[in-house]
């Protein structure tokens, strides 16, 4: 009974850290532009898919997926750069429409330059499970939810300590004023989609072992992690890492004990419960300043 | 005379011709004006008058669709916001514009971020000596504090800047009169001390009071222009402005 309770929860938390990742970045674009980016899946993708494909040419792990990462960084501030940018006197729906068409234009390109199959990433250290309190917990769990506490921890540091992290934050809060400080706000929302990029891309670099990884990857994945961001408060980043705690814990319960094919469903239920009767997501203050 | 000493020294801004739109609507038209080193000029208008309008465009958040704004003598209508604040430019917006859940240090800090971190720190004792009621709210988040604290607050992290010049936009608007007068002291302190002010105030006597030379706008336009003694003796000035 709770060996297969503590089962569904490792595995919650496992996906939902993912989720949570993908939560931020949304949260991060959003803070900076009030665009909701919906390319942010397709970072994910451009992670795991990278990955796979320079391991396939024969580089080392590491090697792969630092350049993997790297890669997904320049491809989210060429987003910025080129379609965000020139098009930045139009309005946030605009802007929204836009990252709509940058994530099929770059679903194609992935779909041509890589390919369609799926993929299977060998796990970072070995397949054996490690048992505890009857329930098996694989090793790349660790390494997910490991990488994903690393990720909260850098993010606050940078956010709570570092200059650029605070003018980021500025930006939000009052971006007249963030300007009349001497604050580049453009080389904020350039770095915001550079930031979103790499949480993304490390996200699904984490997870790819674990869930196969193909083209269309990012769909799912950034839905789940738009719905972990509404839930957490868009905007908040403990909020959208408690957001994509619930979906994905929430998730696991729902497919362990009522049935796997309501998986997907349930994390749309949640955004619809929420969004109809707590409107700014779970930790939200209505009529507040957003953090 | 202070209006002597302009027109001889050469004027550290100088805004030339100033047209500024939004859209179709034209706020400012042709705007000339001229603020010597060390010099405290009010501008004194109506509601929707384009001060802010004025204001925006020095910092470069307004591109004007015609004209030209000179600082110290080169032209900045191609430098971003930011530039201007580091070549000197500082403003303090209207309604403070605060980061409201960031704290007292933390705004202030970021007054200076064209500033290096050394250069900061030491600026910031500075100006929590200079407004100690700061220096108790500290740690606190800017959005706490009382509309009188937000303003000393909104002037000190636009001193971060160490600014050249330090545009006002409506510092007293919203605050009870002996808050108001606190505030009106600290320009004249800030005068004293060498600061270059350009205060833009729907208060037309108390800020033509402390100024050395006054500019009156009117729907875009500058109608009027004179010592601040001078425009509080005029007629026209004291019937629409003074309510004499
Ligand atoms: N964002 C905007 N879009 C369109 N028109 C604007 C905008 N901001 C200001 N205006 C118009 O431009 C004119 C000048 O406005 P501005 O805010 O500069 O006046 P102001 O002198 O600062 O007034 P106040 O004393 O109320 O602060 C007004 O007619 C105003 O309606
Ligand atoms: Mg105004």
């Amino acid at each position: 009974m709770f060996a297969e309770f503590l089962q569904f929860l490792f595995t919650g938390i496992t996906v939902g850290a993912t989720y949570a990742l993908v939560a931020m970045g949304f949260s991060i674009i959003y803070n900076a532009s009030h665009v909701i980016n919906f390319a942010q899946g397709e970072f994910v993708m451009l992670g795991g898919m990278g990955t796979v494909y320079l391991l396939a040419a024969g580089l080392p792990l590491p090697v792969a997926i630092i350049i993997a990462v790297a890669m997904t960084v320049v491809v989210g501030m060429l987003l910025e750069k080129l379609a965000i940018e020139p098009a930045r006197n139009a309005s946030v729906v605009t802007l929204i429409i836009i990252t709509i068409g940058a994530s099929i234009f770059l679903r194609g390109v992935a779909q041509v330059v890589m390919d369609k199959e799926f993929h299977a990433m060998p796990a970072f250290t070995g397949e054996d499970p490690i048992v505890i309190g009857g329930a098996a917990i694989l090793p790349q769990s660790l390494w997910v939810i490991g990488g994903g506490v690393m990720m909260v921890l850098a993010l606050w540091f940078f956010f709570e300590r570092m200059k650029m992290g605070k003018a980021m934050l500025a930006t939000a809060y009052n971006p007249l004023a963030a300007r009349l400080v001497g604050i580049n706000t453009k080389m904020v929302l350039l770095l915001s989609f550079g930031l979103a990029a790499f949480l993304g891309s490390v996200g699904g670099i984490l997870i790819a072992p674990m869930s196969a990884t193909y083209y269309e990857v990012g769909i799912m994945l950034g839905l789940k992690g738009f719905c972990a961001a509404i839930l957490g408060g868009l905007g908040r980043g403990w909020g959208a890492v408690a957001g994509g705690l619930i979906v994905g814990i929430a998730e696991s319960m729902g497919a362990g004990y009522i049935s796997s094919e309501y998986k997907d469903a349930i994390a749309f239920i949640l955004i619809l419960l929420v969004l109809f009767f707590m409107p700014s997501g779970l930790f939200g203050t209505r009529g507040t300043e957003r953090v | 005379m202070p209006q002597k000493a302009a027109e001889r020294a050469v004027p550290l801004l100088s805004v030339r011709g100033v047209s500024t739109h939004y859209g179709r609507i034209q706020a400012l038209r042709e705007v000339d004006l001229e603020i010597a080193e060390g010099e405290l000029v009010a501008l004194v208008g109506a509601n929707g008058a384009g001060k802010t309008t004025l204001l925006r465009t020095i910092s470069g958040i307004l591109a004007p669709s015609a004209g030209d704004i000179v600082f110290d003598g080169h032209s900045i209508l191609r430098a971003q916001p930011d530039r201007r604040v580091e070549m000197g430019i500082a403003q303090v917006p209207e309604g403070r514009q605060m980061f409201g859940p960031m704290s007292v240090e933390d705004n202030l800090v970021l007054g200076a971020f064209t500033r290096t971190k050394t250069e900061a720190e030491a600026d910031l004792a500075v100006v929590l000596d200079k407004f100690p009621q700061l220096r108790d709210k500290q740690r606190e988040p800017a959005g706490t504090l009382s509309g009188g604290q937000q303003q000393m607050l909104a002037i000190g992290r636009a001193l971060m800047a160490r600014p050249r010049l330090l545009l006002l936009d409506e510092p007293s608007m919203g605050l009870a009169p002996n808050l108001a007068d606190e505030t009106f002291a600290t320009i004249r302190s800030l005068k004293a001390a060498g600061t270059t002010v350009f205060l833009v105030e729907q208060n037309a006597s108390a800020a033509l009071a402390l100024a050395d030379r006054g500019y009156v706008l009117e729907t875009g336009r500058i109608v009027l222009a004179d010592t601040g003694r001078a425009l509080l003796e005029n007629e026209k000035v004291q019937a629409a402005y003074l309510g004499l």
